[in-house]
C-alpha cells in the first residue's frame, strides 16, 4: 500500500557519480570522442549531470544533447490523443562518435528502441552505449544496458518515479502504486 | 354511405360550435336527421375539425413518379388531415394546357382519396413569355394560375396575366423572387451566411417583387395572391397595398413560422428551401401577423425530393421540404399548446381561411354542408420519423421532433379515406 | 496543457485558443525535423491519407504531400474537376469509396462551402479542410499565425490589416477568426462590393480606405484579386482596383511604419494587389509562410492521427 523509497537524494547523486566513473573507465582513451544524449524527460537532465562529472574528473566536457522520442514511438496508434512533442537537440554530428544514451528508468526497452531509431536518422555513431539510473526489469525487447545505477525488479502494477532537482524540485526514486504516465 | 361519429368533441370555428356531440353523415354531406347505421366511429377523446385545405402542394407526376405521385401525395395529404390540396404546375411536362389539366383531374378522381385542384401554369412552359389557354384550363378545373417555382419576371407579362384573368374570378398566385438578386444563393443572406461563405438570398429579392406585383395589381384593380411570404418587409408592403385598396391575399408556410436561419444545419439540406429560412426578426414578424389575423392561409409548399438529391452538399441540393404530414402537429405543439395562437385560429388558418380565398366550401357541422372532416387525438404524443411518412419522400426539417396531435380519421365527401395505422 | 482531442480540422472556428497553441507548438518541432539530415520520421507509418482536391491547387497539394511523406504516411491523390461531380459521382460516393479502401485521413479542398463538415458527418476517417469555397482555410491561417508568432513572439495586441476581396476569401475569414481568438486587432479593407457590413459582426473594423488600413499597422496581409470579379460586376476594372487598393512602395512610404511587414497567401498577382518590389522586398514574409505551411500541416496530421479510425482508445 505504501510507497517504497528506492533511493534518496544522496543515493541518486552517488549513483550518478558512479555511472560517470564507469563511463570514464570504459572509454579512457576516447573521452574526447564521447557525446552524451539523454532521452526526454529526465534522461536529458541526467545526461547534463554526467557530462559535468566527467568534466570534473577529466577536464574534458563531452557535448550533451537531448532527444524526444514521441515521433518514433511504436504505440502511437493505440494511445489516443497525441502527446505534445518536445524538441530534439543534438549539438554535434554523431557520425563516428561514441554516443552514451541516457535514460532515467529502463523498463520494457521500447523507449530505448525508439531512441535508437531516432539516433540512427541523425547519423552513424561508432557505437552507442546505454546508461540508466534504474533498471526495473520487465524487458519486452532484447535491450541491455551498459551502465546501471541500481537494479531492482519492480512489478508491472507499480510505477517507478524519478525526481530530479531541476525538474521536480526534489531528488529521489520512489516506487508507487499509481497509474503509469510518463510525461 | 352513412357514418355516425359519436361522442366527439366538435370544434368547428366556421359554425361556432365547440362541444361534445354526435355527427351524422349521409351521402357525402352532414345530416341533422340521424339514421340507423352500423358505420360507427367512436369519437371519445378525439376532436373533430373541418378537414384541412392545402393551397400549395407539389406532386411530381408527371416526370417524377418515384418521388411523389398522385397516390403517395394523396396518402400523405389524408394522413395529415387534408381533404383538399392544390397542385402546383411545375411538373415535367408542366401543367400549361387544358389536356394536362384534364389529366390531373382524372388522376385525382381515379385515386379518389383527396380532392386535388390543379393550379395551371400562367405562361407556357413557365417560361414567362406566352400566356397559357387560361379560359380553357379554367373550364377543365383550374382553380388558379401560377408559374410557381419561378416568378413571372417580365412585368408586362404579369400585367397581361392579370388583365386576362379579369372577370373569371380566378386568381394569379405569385412566387415572389427576383432571380437576379437571389442569384446563386442557398440560404438567407445575412451575418450567418457571410460567416459560412455561402452565397445568400437577400430579403429584398422577395420584397422587391411583392411591391412590384402589388402596384401592378392596384393599377389593374385586380386581386393577387402571394405564395410563401417569408419576410417582414413583404408583410409591411402588403399592409401598404391593402391600405391602398388592393385585394391582396397571401400564405405562410409552417417552416417559416417555426424555424429561422439559426436552425439551419449547413450539413443537412432538409433545411434548404426557397424562400429560405429567414432571420429571427422576419420570423417574429410572421408570427405577429399570424396572431393579428393579417395572414390569409397556412400552406405547406410540400416539395418532395428523393434522398439521393437531398443527400448532396447544401449548396448543391435542390430546394424544398415536405410538409403535409407534419403541418398540423408541429404548429399545434409549438403554437397552440404554447399559447402563441388559439386552437380555433390554427384551424381557421388551415381550413376556413384558405377556402375563403378561393371560394371553396369547407367541411362544416351544419345540415347539408360537405362532410370533410379530420378527427385528431390532441393528447397523443408522437415522434416525427421517416418510417411514419406516407409520402415517397423524406425531406423534412422536423425529423426527430416530438409532437402532439395525431390524425386518427380523415373523412372526405363523407367517406373515410384515412384511418390511423394505414 | 490539454491534449488535442479533435478528430477533424474543419475550421479555425472550432478551435480553442489552447488548441491553436498546441498546433503551433507542435509545428515548431516539426520544423526542426525539416532541418535534419534525414527529413523523415516514422510517426504516421501505415496511415493512409487521401488528398481530395476538387479545386486545382499545386501549392497546397504539394505542401500537404510533403508533410504527409515526411511523417511516413502513405498518400493517394484524388484530383477531380468539378465537372466530374456534375457527371454523377457525388462527393459522398467518392468518400464512401475511400472509406472502403480503408483510408485513415482525408484532406479535402472543394469549392462548395462546408463540404468538409458534410464529409466529416458521413465517413469515419479524419477530415482536414484544405479550403472550402469562401468559408475557411484553417491550415493557411495557422501557418500565418505561426509566421507571426515567430516574428513578433506574441500575437496578442498585434495590429493586422487584411486587404482585398474579403467577401470571397476563405483565407480572410479563417485568419480573422484565428487572430481574434489570439487577441489581435484586425482591420479589414477593400472596395465596398467586397466588404459587406456583416463583417463587422466578427468584431473587427472595416474600411474602404487603403490609408486607414496601413497607418500604424504591424502587419499588412494582402489577398489575391481574381480577374473574374470584374465580369460579375464586383469591380469596374482591375485598373480601378490597382489604383485605389494596390500595395506598392509609394503607398508604404507614405503611410506605413518603417518596420511594417507584408504577407500574402500566394500566389501573388504581381502588379495587381501587390507591386513586385514589395512582394520580393525585405518587408515580405511570404517565403517564410511557405516553409511554415509544411510544418503546420505535419503538426495537424500528427495531432489528428490520434483520434482517427485506426485508434484513439485510451
Amino acid at each position: 500500500m505504501g510507497n517504497k523509497k528506492l533511493l534518496d537524494r544522496d543515493g541518486v547523486r552517488e549513483l550518478i557519480g558512479s555511472l560517470a566513473s564507469d563511463i570514464i573507465n570504459r572509454n579512457r582513451k576516447n573521452i574526447k570522442n564521447i557525446c552524451i544524449i539523454g532521452i526526454r524527460n529526465r534522461g536529458d537532465i541526467l545526461a547534463e549531470r554526467l557530462a559535468k562529472y566527467i568534466y570534473k574528473e577529466t577536464g574534458i566536457k563531452p557535448p550533451v544533447g537531448a532527444i524526444d522520442i514521441t515521433l518514433y514511438r511504436d504505440d502511437l496508434t493505440t494511445i489516443g490523443p497525441r502527446p505534445l512533442i518536445g524538441p530534439s537537440e543534438i549539438p554535434c554530428s554523431i557520425d563516428n562518435r561514441i554516443v552514451i544514451l541516457v535514460d532515467d528508468v529502463l523498463y520494457t526497452g521500447r523507449t530505448v528502441r525508439a531512441a535508437l531509431d531516432e539516433l540512427v536518422d541523425f547519423g552513424r555513431p561508432l557505437r552507442i552505449e546505454l546508461a540508466v539510473l534504474v533498471d526495473r526489469g520487465g524487458r519486452e525487447l532484447p535491450i541491455c544496458p551498459d551502465y546501471v545505477g541500481i537494479k531492482e525488479d519492480v512489478d508491472k502494477s507499480l510505477n517507478v518515479a524519478v525526481y530530479l532537482e531541476e525538474l521536480d524540485g526534489e531528488e529521489g526514486v520512489i516506487v508507487k502504486k499509481e497509474e503509469y504516465g510518463k510525461v | 354511405m352513412k357514418i355516425l361519429i359519436k361522442n366527439v368533441r366538435i370544434f368547428d370555428p366556421a359554425s361556432g360550435i365547440d362541444e361534445e356531440g354526435d355527427v351524422f353523415i349521409k351521402n357525402g354531406i352532414v345530416s341533422k336527421k340521424k339514421e340507423e347505421t352500423r358505420n360507427i366511429i367512436e369519437g371519445k377523446g378525439l376532436y373533430l375539425f373541418p378537414a384541412f385545405i392545402d393551397i400549395h402542394t407539389h406532386i411530381r407526376e408527371p416526370g417524377g413518379e418515384d418521388i411523389e405521385n398522385f397516390e403517395s401525395a394523396s396518402k400523405a395529404a389524408v394522413a395529415g388531415g387534408y381533404s383538399t390540396i392544390f397542385m402546383m404546375p411545375n411538373t415535367e411536362p408542366p401543367i400549361d394546357n387544358d389536356g394536362m389539366v384534364r389529366f390531373v383531374v382524372k388522376r385525382a378522381r381515379d385515386v379518389g382519396l383527396v380532392k386535388i385542384y390543379p393550379v395551371g401554369a400562367a405562361t407556357i412552359g413557365r417560361r414567362g413569355e406566352r400566356l397559357t389557354d387560361m379560359r380553357a384550363m379554367i373550364e377543365c378545373g383550374c382553380i388558379g394560375f401560377s408559374d410557381d417555382g419561378s416568378p413571372v419576371k417580365n412585368p408586362r407579362i404579369l400585367r397581361r396575366i392579370l388583365e386576362y384573368l379579369k372577370g373569371t374570378g380566378i386568381k394569379f398566385i405569385e412566387h415572389p423572387e427576383d432571380t437576379e438578386l437571389s442569384s446563386d444563393g442557398s440560404m438567407n443572406e445575412g451575418s450567418l451566411s457571410n460567416k459560412l461563405g455561402v452565397p445568400g438570398i437577400p430579403w429584398v429579392s422577395e420584397a422587391s417583387v411583392v411591391i412590384r406585383d402589388i402596384l401592378i395589381a392596384e393599377y389593374l384593380s385586380s386581386p393577387i395572391h402571394f405564395a410563401h411570404i417569408s419576410t417582414e418587409a413583404s408583410l409591411d408592403l402588403i399592409q401598404f397595398g391593402r391600405k391602398r385598396g388592393v385585394k391582396i391575399t397571401f400564405e405562410v408556410t409552417p417552416h417559416h413560422l417555426l424555424l429561422d436561419e439559426d436552425n439551419v444545419k449547413i450539413t443537412d439540406s432538409n433545411f434548404k428551401m426557397n424562400p429560405p429560412l429567414r432571420s429571427k426578426r422576419d420570423r417574429k414578424a410572421l408570427i405577429k401577423a399570424l396572431k393579428k389575423g393579417f395572414v390569409n392561409a397556412i400552406a405547406t409548399d410540400h416539395a418532395p425530393h428523393p434522398l439521393y438529391k437531398k443527400e448532396l452538399e447544401f449548396s448543391l441540393a435542390p430546394f424544398g421540404v415536405i410538409g403535409l404530414e407534419t403541418a398540423f402537429s408541429t404548429l399545434y405543439t409549438e403554437f397552440v399548446r404554447k399559447g402563441v395562437i388559439g386552437l380555433n385560429e390554427l384551424i381557421e388558418y388551415m381550413s376556413v381561411k384558405p377556402a375563403g380565398i378561393f371560394d371553396l366550401k369547407t367541411g362544416m357541422v351544419r345540415d347539408g354542408a360537405p362532410a370533410d372532416f379530420v378527427l385528431i387525438d390532441l393528447k397523443k404524443k408522437w415522434k416525427i420519423t421517416e418510417d411514419k411518412f406516407h409520402s415517397l419522400s423524406r425531406n423534412s426539417p422536423f425529423l426527430g421532433w416530438d409532437v402532439y396531435g395525431r390524425v386518427v380519421y380523415t373523412i372526405v365527401d363523407g367517406k373515410v379515406v384515412y384511418k390511423e395505422g394505414d | 496543457m490539454e491534449r488535442f482531442k479533435q478528430k477533424h480540422l474543419l475550421g479555425i472556428e472550432e478551435l480553442s485558443r489552447d488548441e491553436i497553441d498546441s498546433i503551433l507548438d507542435t509545428a515548431i518541432i516539426m520544423k526542426s525535423v525539416l532541418e535534419r539530415r534525414i527529413k523523415k520520421v516514422p510517426t504516421l507509418r501505415g496511415i493512409t491519407v487521401a488528398n481530395l482536391f476538387f479545386e486545382p491547387s499545386t501549392r497546397t497539394l504539394n505542401s500537404f504531400l510533403i508533410a504527409e511523406r515526411r511523417l511516413s504516411a502513405d498518400t493517394i491523390n484524388v484530383s477531380k474537376s468539378f465537372s466530374s461531380v456534375l457527371k454523377g459521382e457525388t462527393l459522398l460516393d467518392t468518400a464512401r469509396n475511400l472509406e472502403a479502401m480503408r483510408v485513415d485521413m482525408v484532406v479535402i479542398r472543394h469549392s462548395v462551402p462546408c463540404s468538409p463538415h458534410y464529409l466529416a458527418e458521413r465517413i469515419s476517417a479524419s477530415v482536414i479542410n484544405a479550403g472550402d469555397g469562401a468559408h475557411e482555410h484553417p491550415t493557411q491561417a495557422l501557418l500565418d499565425m505561426l509566421t507571426l508568432r515567430e516574428r513578433f513572439g506574441n500575437i496578442e495586441g498585434l495590429k493586422v490589416s487584411i486587404i482585398g476581396d474579403i467577401l470571397h476569401s476563405r483565407v480572410a475569414r479563417s485568419l480573422t477568426i484565428g487572430l481574434l481568438k489570439k487577441g489581435a486587432d484586425v482591420i479589414l479593407c477593400g472596395p465596398p462590393t467586397f466588404l459587406p457590413e456583416w463583417f463587422e459582426d466578427y468584431g473587427v473594423k472595416i474600411t474602404y480606405n487603403l490609408k486607414d488600413a496601413i497607418v500604424d499597422r504591424d502587419v499588412i496581409y494582402v489577398l489575391r484579386i481574381q480577374r473574374e470579379r470584374q465580369d460579375a460586376a464586383f469591380l469596374p476594372s482591375l485598373r480601378e482596383y490597382i489604383r485605389y487598393y494596390s500595395v506598392n512602395r509609394d503607398v508604404l512610404n507614405r503611410y506605413a511604419r518603417k518596420d511594417v511587414i507584408i504577407m500574402h497567401p500566394g500566389p501573388v498577382n504581381r502588379g495587381v494587389e501587390l507591386a513586385p518590389d514589395v512582394a520580393d522586398g525585405p518587408w515580405s514574409l511570404i517565403l517564410h509562410q511557405v516553409t511554415n505551411g509544411i510544418a503546420v500541416r505535419m503538426a495537424i496530421l500528427y495531432l489528428l492521427s490520434g483520434i482517427g479510425s485506426s485508434g484513439g482508445v485510451e
